[in-house]
């Protein structure tokens, strides 16, 4: 048989009248695509090694490359794609499970693009956010039902002792990616990001940089099966702790980082011998019940004083909402949901392409199910998974949602242009690789300036939306989903949502 | 040394206390009447205190801890010393599941026998070498996912049907040292580990930790150091090295 040659995916286009032969693009390529030919002293590229990532096209300093998929990569046809066809000839020559990365990217119904807003019309005034007012700042933790006061001598103050909580000014927080997915410069990024905002970016399951301690306060710690990198100073060293069990790229596996990825800098945070792999079980081994869940969930709290928060993150599967319930009455201060648009730095294709639920759903069900058991105040609840614009927040927090964690919105803003190939390591935009060469490219400067000023956008456009609503604080909308209705929804999805379609009035 | 009764107490009444006498300096607290009070010493990170547990401590006896030692005289139960990164846990009793789970350095020692998922993903980083000594016998799963560090299984006393170990053990192993005083079957064996009698040399390297588990419970170094050790040890630290296609 003749050996095989991989489609391209991607077509580089090189205007020739354009080039300059500066070589930028052939010095700056990490996966080797473009080359240059002295004889013929031209710019040349090979295709098949493109992953379209676009970063030769962002520098180059005559716009004279155009990046774009190959129309013909493989006999069009509706069934066997070619995505199909050429992950059948990988396997078919190496015999190993496909890795990718990133969120699913299959047309699954996004049921955020299905639903629509409310505004006020006559009967009731809508609200200017630029001259009134506008709370959108969010309390996670437990709250209590009622508030007992102390009165004395004309001073009123708070009896009931409030449950630590973590004070959000935006409803967004930056999800669990770890040093060691992602680069120390994108760490810092999102870091100090959240700290110029007032909120919070996560450790993920790697242990913490000594570059990021300084950022404890606007931190969340994360404890995995692996437990890489747990120790009783990790679980101080943050705002919050959150126990992983699972995420919405990968439910249900665990992870596994491969022996060459573990280099110096990656094995004194994760405390792990150089060139060892990292096998983080796919269960908790402490943890095979809500039970054995409550008792790490209060381990923690008893190594942290109390002090502190503790969350529990889990994959919006099929049961959620019963698992949920269980995860708040184990003790949670809060519990995080991740849908199956969740991403990820490297995952099976076949996990996170089929397994999980849109987390619109999840939300809906799980924040259905404690409200029904009267236990939604226990804790607060995080959804992530495929949040792109300021929109799905609202539409989130509206079917229920306290506030979202945002991952791949976040890293585009650093530059990302979805290429899935972080598993690689050769992240050309400096964010999902360990190779100083290429991690350089990311000005954490630049890289917090830019990830603040979309939440700072986002802020302005969920005000704009709230205001326009004729509702002057995010906690009215939160689970309000009478602000929400379907467009071509099936009656029971509708139901499932707990919305009505739209065209029903109140 | 100051004296606690923990009769009654609720566990997180019984952990304050402690908690506030190690914060004011007190370095040996001797808890009397423990009844299956969960976490004490959680995060213990004083590395001179000293704690005594009269009475039958509860779960996650340990957890996170980072220095002190730990003193049961009696039954312990499931979760002692998981994910510690340093301290001593003596037991002289029984002990129960998942015992040094996740430990990163440290010293547990039970006198008895113990449950099932003994020592599971154990690991090693640096001088951090965890060391978890069981006399008797354990169940399934021992050292399963094991990382590094060393496991020593003494079987001073057998399982119901004469084992010193259940089956599975190092199922996934990819690091550390596994010794058996005993005779393990190959179908009690997961298939990453390789079983081969302990050397002399090896002996020597453990010697010292025999030594401390006879000097807490009073038995013979040289006799339990005469009979036959197996030693396992994985087959690589790479065992999921080629799952993938890239």
């Amino acid at each position: 048989m003749a050996k095989r040659r991989s489609t391209a995916d991607f077509v580089l286009e090189r205007d020739d009248y354009k080039c300059i032969r500066c070589l930028a693009c052939v010095r700056v390529c990490s996966y080797g695509a473009n080359f240059y030919d002295e004889r013929e002293n031209m710019v040349f590229t090979e295709n098949r090694k493109c992953v379209g990532c676009h970063f030769c096209e962002a520098i180059c300093p005559t716009e004279a490359i155009v990046v774009q998929h190959n129309p013909l990569a493989i006999r069009w046809n509706a069934h066997w794609t070619s995505e199909v066809v050429t992950d059948i000839m990988k396997q078919a020559e190496t015999g190993g499970v496909l890795l990718t990365s990133m969120g699913n990217d299959k047309p699954y119904f996004t049921y955020f693009d299905r639903m629509v807003l409310n505004a006020s019309q006559v009967t009731n005034p809508s609200i200017d956010p630029l001259r009134e007012p506008m709370e959108i700042r969010t309390f996670i933790g437990k709250k209590p039902l009622s508030l007992e006061l102390e009165e004395s001598e004309g001073s009123v103050a708070l009896k009931t002792q409030i449950a630590p909580q973590l004070k959000l000014e935006v409803p967004i927080m930056f999800s669990a990616m770890s040093y060691g997915s992602i680069s120390l410069n994108a760490s810092k990024s999102l870091a100090k990001a959240a700290q110029t905002v007032g909120t919070y970016f996560n450790t993920g399951e790697g242990g913490l940089h000594k570059d990021l301690k300084e950022f404890g306060e606007n931190m969340i710690v994360q404890c995995a099966s692996g437990r890489f990198g747990v120790n009783v100073d990790y679980l101080n060293a943050g705002a919050a702790v959150e126990i992983k069990i699972g995420q919405g790229a990968k439910p249900g596996i665990g992870g596994h980082l491969p022996g060459e990825k573990v280099t110096e800098p990656i094995s004194e945070t994760r405390m792990i011998p150089v060139g060892t792999d990292a096998i983080s079980p796919a269960p908790h081994h402490d943890i095979y019940s809500i039970e054995d869940l409550r008792q790490l969930i209060y381990a923690i709290k008893e190594a942290t004083r109390y002090k502190k928060p503790v969350g529990v993150k889990i994959a919006a599967v099929h049961n959620v909402a019963p698992i949920a319930s269980g995860i708040v009455r184990a003790g949670a201060d809060f519990v995080v949901i991740d849908g199956i648009r969740g991403g990820t730095g490297a995952t099976p294709k076949v996990t996170r392409d089929n397994v999980g639920i849109p987390i619109e759903l999840a939300i809906a069900v799980v924040d259905k199910r404690l409200r029904d058991e009267g236990i939604r105040h226990l804790a607060s609840i995080i959804v992530a998974g495929g949040i792109r614009k300021s929109s799905d927040v609202i539409k989130a927090i509206a079917l229920g949602a306290d506030a979202v964690y945002i991952g791949t919105a976040a890293l585009v803003a650093l530059g990302c242009h979805l290429c899935q190939k972080c598993y690689m390591g050769k992240c050309n935009w400096g964010i999902a690789t360990q190779d100083p060469k290429l991690v350089r490219r990311l000005n954490p400067e630049i890289g917090a300036r830019r990830a603040a000023n979309l939440l700072r956008a986002w802020a302005l456009e969920i005000k704009e939306i709230l205001g326009g609503m004729g509702i002057n604080a995010i906690e009215s909308l939160r689970g309000n989903r009478d602000v929400l209705r379907g467009v071509g929804l099936q009656e029971h999805e509708l139901e499932i949502l707990g919305i009505k379609p739209a065209g029903e009035a109140w | 040394m100051v004296r606690v009764n923990a009769s009654g107490l609720h566990y997180r009444e019984l952990n304050a206390i402690v908690r506030e006498l190690l914060d004011n300096g007190e370095k040996e607290i001797e808890l009397h009447d423990v009844c299956g009070q969960r976490y004490i010493g959680a995060g213990l990170s004083v590395k001179d205190a000293v704690i005594r547990i009269y009475g039958t401590p509860g779960n996650d006896l340990g957890a996170f801890m980072n220095g002190g030692k730990i003193e049961v005289f009696a039954n312990s139960q499931d979760g002692i010393g998981n994910t510690a990164n340093d301290g001593i846990i003596v037991v002289h009793g029984d002990s129960g599941d998942i015992i040094g789970h996740s430990m990163r350095g440290g010293r547990i020692y039970v006198r008895g026998n113990a449950g099932y998922r003994v020592g599971i993903h154990m690991k090693s980083y640096g001088d951090s070498v965890p060391v978890l000594v069981i006399g008797g016998f354990v169940r399934d799963f021992l050292g399963e996912y094991m990382a590094g560090g060393l496991l020593i299984v003494l079987g001073l006393e057998k399982d119901e049907e004469g084992n010193v170990v259940g089956n599975f053990v190092g199922t996934g192993m990819h690091g550390g040292t596994l010794y058996i005083r005993g005779e393990v079957e190959d179908y009690q064996l997961g298939k990453e580990v390789k079983a081969e009698e302990a050397s002399p040399e090896d002996l020597v390297k453990i010697r010292p930790y025999i030594d401390e588990f006879c000097s807490f419970f009073g038995a013979e170094p040289d006799e339990i150091l005469s009979e036959r050790f197996l030693k396992l040890e994985p087959y690589t630290h790479r065992p999921y090295g080629k799952l993938y296609a890239y």
